[in-house]
């Protein structure tokens, strides 16, 4: 499952990217909604959020645009990362209809635990948005399952305890946390964070449903920012056929 | 359960609106927050620390020829400036380097602004020998050089932070980032009563120790307690603190936060006068922010009080009208270093001159009689270089 900065380095490369990914046999992607102060998130996303920003990217542009990609006839399952600074600012309930109407399938709010998520989740059941919720490394096993029982689309496992960013390996704790997880709950788990090449994603697919890739990608979005746009695609498209080689 | 009651909450401003991966962290730190404040050895301890390493009391000064010049209401000062290090914020490492110790942790991690609170967590660190490494803005790793040579020299590392405006709110996001890699070594010294719980709560309760002692040398010195309370806002960690002992007593707060160069949003950093409920570093509190949920730039010539945010408790007194929030311009803050220097002989941090330019302000308004308290809470050393500098501009 690939992320993506929404709006880096443009919503038109956004959307051309989509389309490519569809082509290639993603299912689901996320989009990363810039943030000003994004804590969960290194240097390579941060990055790309604050050119985002600064390009005037914002959550009504992103709607948008992935309104004309479903009007396109767009089909990828799409995911909005989002921070709760942002959906509190627009309003809990507006913002996650307008997200619904736009297109967005599920919202990630990776700054709402279980305790503060009691009022957000009977408001994304009712629009129609999957809230995914995140398990750490850090969380403790009666809680995971808990986590897991509240978690709609999929669980986000996060493989490490630290940000996001490449990671040579993964520690063999959270696979083995993955598999354990699986044996005690039918909605499918995500790994993420860290995951940044096709023997990771491999490896990982091998006890979970989905692997998310983040870095990896917007580093290559940055490598070929300055190319012609169909340049980018087929370049970043490349690498994503690359990554889907073990698991399709 | 009613927004009141629910834990960590100052009616609906707190939470913890952090990543999964810090939830565990911030339990162990509620649960051993909560055990040490019940345990009669450790507030002996942070007692002690307050006595020998702070060297607490801190005095209650009237400020006769201020409040001559002020022409009203007698004028005391707080004299957290002449706690070791310089300012207020060594109350709370204090507290929070004992919470570490106890949690068997042995490194910490801050945020700094003004310096200030990255010295005194670099001084606790060196005390009880844990590793210290201190988040600093590049823009304010200028302004308050002096500051950075102290923690070196007291062991710690300085890390530059480059990212966004390089103050104070962005230390803190890279401090956060850090904590999110290091929690189960480290332990986060949050420098003000902002963040998530149970960060607002316990910085306040290390700080009360401002209160109780004013509290009682107001009623040696005056026998009763003052009319007025002023203190500056940044985090609002030394307003907290003055306040809370006296929150139930008739008695009228006031927190100044920097109007910086004007109040139109980027020139300021006056989050509760001018800005809107959001949420930030972990807590919902008044934030300056865009109609989109981003963060807004800030300004004030004040480090410490060049923060977007302000601590949930703050907003709580605000919206319920408990303490009268207002601000104090660049301008005036520089005039209050000047007015009291001159007057007394304290030269005052800048983040302290807000308050004490509030207090001049209002002073000449009230009666002989009455009584405003000022929390200064910290000295000007760290500010000189910067304040020549603006001084020398205004000049041309
Ligand atoms: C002397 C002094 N006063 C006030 C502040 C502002 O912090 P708070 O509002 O938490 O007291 C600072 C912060 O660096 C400071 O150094």
């Amino acid at each position: 499952m690939p992320f993506l900065t929404a709006g880096y380095p443009d919503l038109e490369t956004t959307a051309a990217l989509l389309g490519n990914f569809e082509a290639r046999g993603v299912r689901v992607c996320e989009l990363g909604i810039p943030f000003s102060d994004p804590i969960a998130d290194g240097p390579t996303i941060q990055a790309s959020y604050t050119e985002a920003l600064s390009a005037g990217v914002s959550s009504e542009k992103i709607f948008e645009m992935v309104r004309s990609y479903r009007q396109g006839d767009g089909k990828l399952a799409l995911v909005a990362m989002v921070s709760y600074s942002i959906v509190f600012k627009h309003g809990v309930e507006s913002y996650l209809a307008a997200a619904a109407g736009a297109g967005f399938d599920g919202i990630i709010i990776p700054d709402l635990p279980l305790e503060e998520a009691a009022e957000l989740e009977p408001l994304a059941a009712a629009a129609g948005l999957a809230n995914v919720m995140l398990i750490a490394p850090t969380t403790p096993p009666a809680r995971r399952l808990e986590i897991a029982r509240h978690s709609r689309g999929f669980i986000y496992f996060v493989s490490i305890a630290g940000i996001t960013g490449e990671r040579a390996r993964l520690p063999e704790e959270s696979i083995r946390a993955v598999a354990e997880l699986r044996t005690h709950t039918d909605t499918p788990v995500c790994i993420g964070f860290g995951v940044s090449n096709a023997e990771t994603v491999g490896h990982v697919c091998e006890v979970a449903d989905g692997a998310i890739v983040g870095s990896a990608i917007i580093h290559r979005i940055t490598d070929a920012k300055d190319a012609p746009r169909n340049e980018l695609v087929k370049k970043v498209g490349d690498f994503i056929s690359e990554l889907l080689i073990p698991i399709l | 359960m009613s927004e009141n009651e629910k834990v960590g909450y100052f009616g609906p401003y707190g939470g913890q609106f952090v990543p999964e991966t810090l939830m565990a962290a911030l339990a162990q730190l509620d649960h051993e927050y909560h055990a040490a404040m019940a345990d009669e050895s450790f507030l002996a301890e942070f007692d002690r620390c307050l006595r020998e390493i702070a060297g607490r009391p801190s005095e209650m000064y009237f400020a006769r020829r201020l409040t001559e010049q002020a022409c009203g209401a007698k004028i005391y000062l707080k004299r957290e400036d002449m706690n070791h290090t310089g300012a207020h914020k060594i109350n709370n490492t204090l507290g929070q380097a004992l919470l570490t110790l106890r949690m068997g942790k042995k490194r910490v991690i801050a945020e700094t602004g003004a310096g200030q609170h990255g010295v005194a967590t670099a001084t606790a660190a060196a005390v009880f020998g844990l590793d210290c490494e201190v988040y600093m803005g590049t823009e304010d790793i200028r302004r308050q050089a002096l500051n950075v040579f102290r923690m070196e020299l007291l062991g710690a590392r300085v890390i530059p932070v480059t990212t966004g405006q390089r103050t104070l709110k962005d230390a803190c996001n890279e401090a956060m980032r850090d904590w999110m890699g290091s929690v189960e070594h480290t332990h986060y010294i949050l420098g003000s009563v902002v963040g998530p719980a149970p960060f607002p709560e316990m910085v306040r309760e290390f700080q009360c120790c401002i209160g109780r002692e004013s509290r009682e040398q107001m009623m040696d010195a005056e026998g009763r307690l003052p009319d007025v309370i002023v203190a500056c806002i940044g985090g609002g960690s030394n307003a907290a603190g003055i306040f809370a002992p006296m929150i139930d007593e008739a008695v009228e707060m006031v927190g100044v936060e920097a109007g910086g160069r004007s109040m139109g949003l980027g020139d300021h950093a006056a989050s509760l006068v001018a800005g809107q409920p959001g949420v930030l570093h972990g807590a919902r509190s008044y934030v300056l922010q865009d109609s989109d949920g981003q963060t807004a730039p800030v300004h004030s010539v004040s480090a410490g009080l060049d923060y977007p945010g302000v601590g949930p408790e703050h907003a709580y007194w605000k919206d319920t009208g408990r303490v009268r929030y207002t601000t104090c311009s660049d301008d005036e803050a520089l005039d209050a270093v000047v007015a009291l220097s001159r007057a007394e002989g304290i030269i005052p941090a800048l983040e302290s001159a807000h308050a004490v330019a509030e207090a001049m302000k209002i002073a000449p308004k009230m009666k002989p009689e009455q009584i405003i308290l000022v929390n200064l809470s910290g000295r000007g050393d760290k500010d000189c270089n910067e304040i020549a500098e603006i001084l020398k501009r205004r000049k041309k």
